[in-house]
């Protein structure tokens, strides 16, 4: 499938989701931001048009579940989470400081984080407890897994990927952030996934590919009813996604100590994107 | 006790609708009742112990009580990261049912046995620890477990090990057993070394010498008042456990003496697996004599001691 998500534009409050997150590195002086950006398209459909979600009752039951397994993504996570009023705006501006409530990582003690994630490999089981948990109460709560290509080194996800198939979760849906790069290079050379889509599908899941930038394929593609089996959408997407300099740039998978200068940069290349 | 364990879970499920039962791939007709009467919350899962713990933990997260089986060794050293972040870090009310803690299972050799279980758990903040001493002293302890809060560790023996706990002994969790309360020395256990302190107490108090026992079904949360007013009377301490010397309990009996700064501090011995992996084969006590965990060395060294 040819898809080429370096290109996909990105509009205006793309551009603010990812200004925010500067902003959040240039408070607490470190994130994960390319790991972040990638993400953003996906976690923005999902919260604006797809969760059934009310942020006043984070742990009202019936709610859909969304896990973010690369935890390391978590700033993209924290800004959607502001902007639907889990918790303040302010608490952004304290990443990573003492007594903030966000962390390098999501910890589930943040109201609409619904497990602490950081080490990979876990995210899917959790979404395996959960999905089998709704079916066992009747709930027509769904459960979302957001997990990186690079995690699915991890043999934990298979296990989980199997389970899932096992029970037929069809309100579970995986959506890999696939950005084809993991800490040390590129995800091919590390350790191949290829054929990634194949084995999804050999594991017993209904697959789909999409741009992971692009809103509309991705929007269609949730709305769909789901199936028989669970799901799993492979979006392509790109680390770094927004600003040149630091798309597919491995130097960038986490930064510190960002100098005044580099960040004015950041803050205008996203403007004229 | 591994059966009297799982028909207790059985029995607590049909009580209990938040109660579920999780297998990795345990032998055939395990549980068979409760997968007939009840099969919407019986789970099979297969060899997969970090997948099955952080399911476990998802269930958990939503109102279930998870209860978990396979044998001890690959349910505790397997999947350490699942226990610690998914169930322990997240305080959700998972039990974890170990089969053959120690060296029941001796003759399929090192892979199969399991000495540091206790030490490992017992470093993680918010886990509890139960190790029983026969299939009674489970039952009562297993009836505690639904409506306790966090993960719980349960490591039990092979099945027919001799009943030698007491009914009429209250049974807390966090709170030692007291079986004597001599003034000379005290012996501490922990699983089903209540049996050879027992017998090493009877042997010991006909040679006059008065023996106080405690025993740990509890080794996490530990229960270190009752040690500590026991210690200030005695001279003499050992501990006998199933188990690595390092970090079970007599780990924690010495934590606790050395903090306390008692007036008068007993002399201290540990008995338990020296610091090698069990390398020989044979039975369950083949082993554990191998090691001087039996009660002809407890008396030895009570001797010594004293």
């Amino acid at each position: 499938m040819q898809i080429d998500p370096l290109k996909t534009p990105l509009d205006r409050r793309s551009r603010e989701l990812r200004h925010q997150m500067v902003r959040m590195m240039e408070e607490a002086g470190r994130g994960h931001l390319a790991s972040a950006f990638s993400l953003v398209e996906i976690l923005r459909v999902l919260y604006d048009d797809i969760l059934r979600i009310d942020p006043s009752r984070p742990d009202w039951p019936q709610r859909d579940r969304l896990i973010l397994s690369k935890g390391h993504g978590c700033m993209a996570l924290y800004v959607m989470l502001a902007e639907r009023g889990f918790f303040p705006e302010s608490a952004l501006w304290d990443f990573c400081k003492p007594g903030g409530l966000l962390g390098g990582h999501p910890e589930h003690k943040v109201p609409g984080v619904e497990a602490s994630t950081g080490s990979l490999g876990h995210g899917l089981s959790f979404g395996v407890g959960f999905a089998l948990n709704a079916r066992m109460d009747d709930s027509p709560a769904r459960t979302y897994v957001v997990v990186g290509d690079g995690e699915c080194n991890e043999g934990s996800v298979w296990e989980a990927a199997m389970a899932a198939a096992k029970h037929q979760l069809a309100n579970l849906c995986v959506l890999v952030d696939c950005n084809k790069l993991q800490s040390y290079g590129p995800t091919a050379d590390i350790q191949n996934l290829d054929p990634f889509a194949d084995k999804w599908r050999a594991f017993g899941f209904e697959v789909n590919e999409v741009d992971g930038h692009d809103l509309v394929a991705l929007r269609q593609l949730l709305e769909r009813p789901p199936g028989r089996q669970p799901r799993t959408i492979i979006c392509h997407t790109v680390k770094g996604k927004g600003i040149p300099e630091v798309e597919n740039n491995l130097a960038w998978h986490h930064k510190s100590k960002l100098p005044t200068e580099k960040l004015a940069e950041l803050y205008q290349a996203l403007e004229e994107n | 006790m591994r059966q009297t364990c799982l028909d207790t879970v059985y029995q607590l499920a049909r009580q209990d609708e938040r109660v579920v039962f999780i297998g990795s791939d345990l032998g055939e007709g395990t549980l068979a009742d409760f997968r007939r009467e009840i099969p919407q919350r019986f789970f099979m899962e297969g060899i997969s112990e970090a997948n099955i713990l952080t399911m476990a933990a998802g269930l958990a997260m939503n109102g279930k009580i998870p209860y978990v089986n396979t044998i001890a060794p690959f349910l505790t050293r397997r999947a350490y990261e699942q226990i610690l972040l998914d169930l322990c870090l997240h305080r959700v009310n998972v039990r974890l049912l170990g089969n053959g803690g120690g060296m029941v299972y001796a003759p399929l050799g090192p892979t199969h046995m399991v000495i540091e279980d206790l030490a490992a758990l017992r470093a993680i903040p918010g886990m509890t620890i139960l190790a029983p001493a026969d299939a009674e002293e489970m039952q009562r302890l297993m009836r505690l477990t639904t409506d306790y809060q966090g993960p719980i560790y349960v490591r039990f023996g092979k099945g027919f090990d001799p009943v030698v706990s007491q009914a009429e002994q209250p049974v807390v969790i966090g709170k030692a057993v007291t079986y004597a309360s001599g003034n000379d020395l005290l012996l501490i256990s922990t699983g089903i070394t209540l049996k050879l302190v027992l017998e090493a107490a009877e042997n010991l108090q006909n040679q006059g010498v008065s023996t106080a026992i405690l025993h740990y079904h509890s080794i996490k949360p530990f229960d270190t008042e009752s040690l500590l007013a026991r210690a200030a009377q005695v001279r003499a301490v050992i501990t006998v456990e199933e188990h690595s010397v390092i970090g079970g309990l007599g780990g924690a009996v010495a934590e606790t003496l050395l903090e306390a700064d008692l007036a008068r501090v007993p002399k201290f011995r540990r008995i338990g697996v020296p610091d090698q992996f069990p390398e020989d084969y044979g039975s369950q006590a083949h082993l554990m004599n191998s090691f001087g965990i039996c009660s002809e060395n407890i008396i030895a060294q009570a001797q010594a001691m004293l």
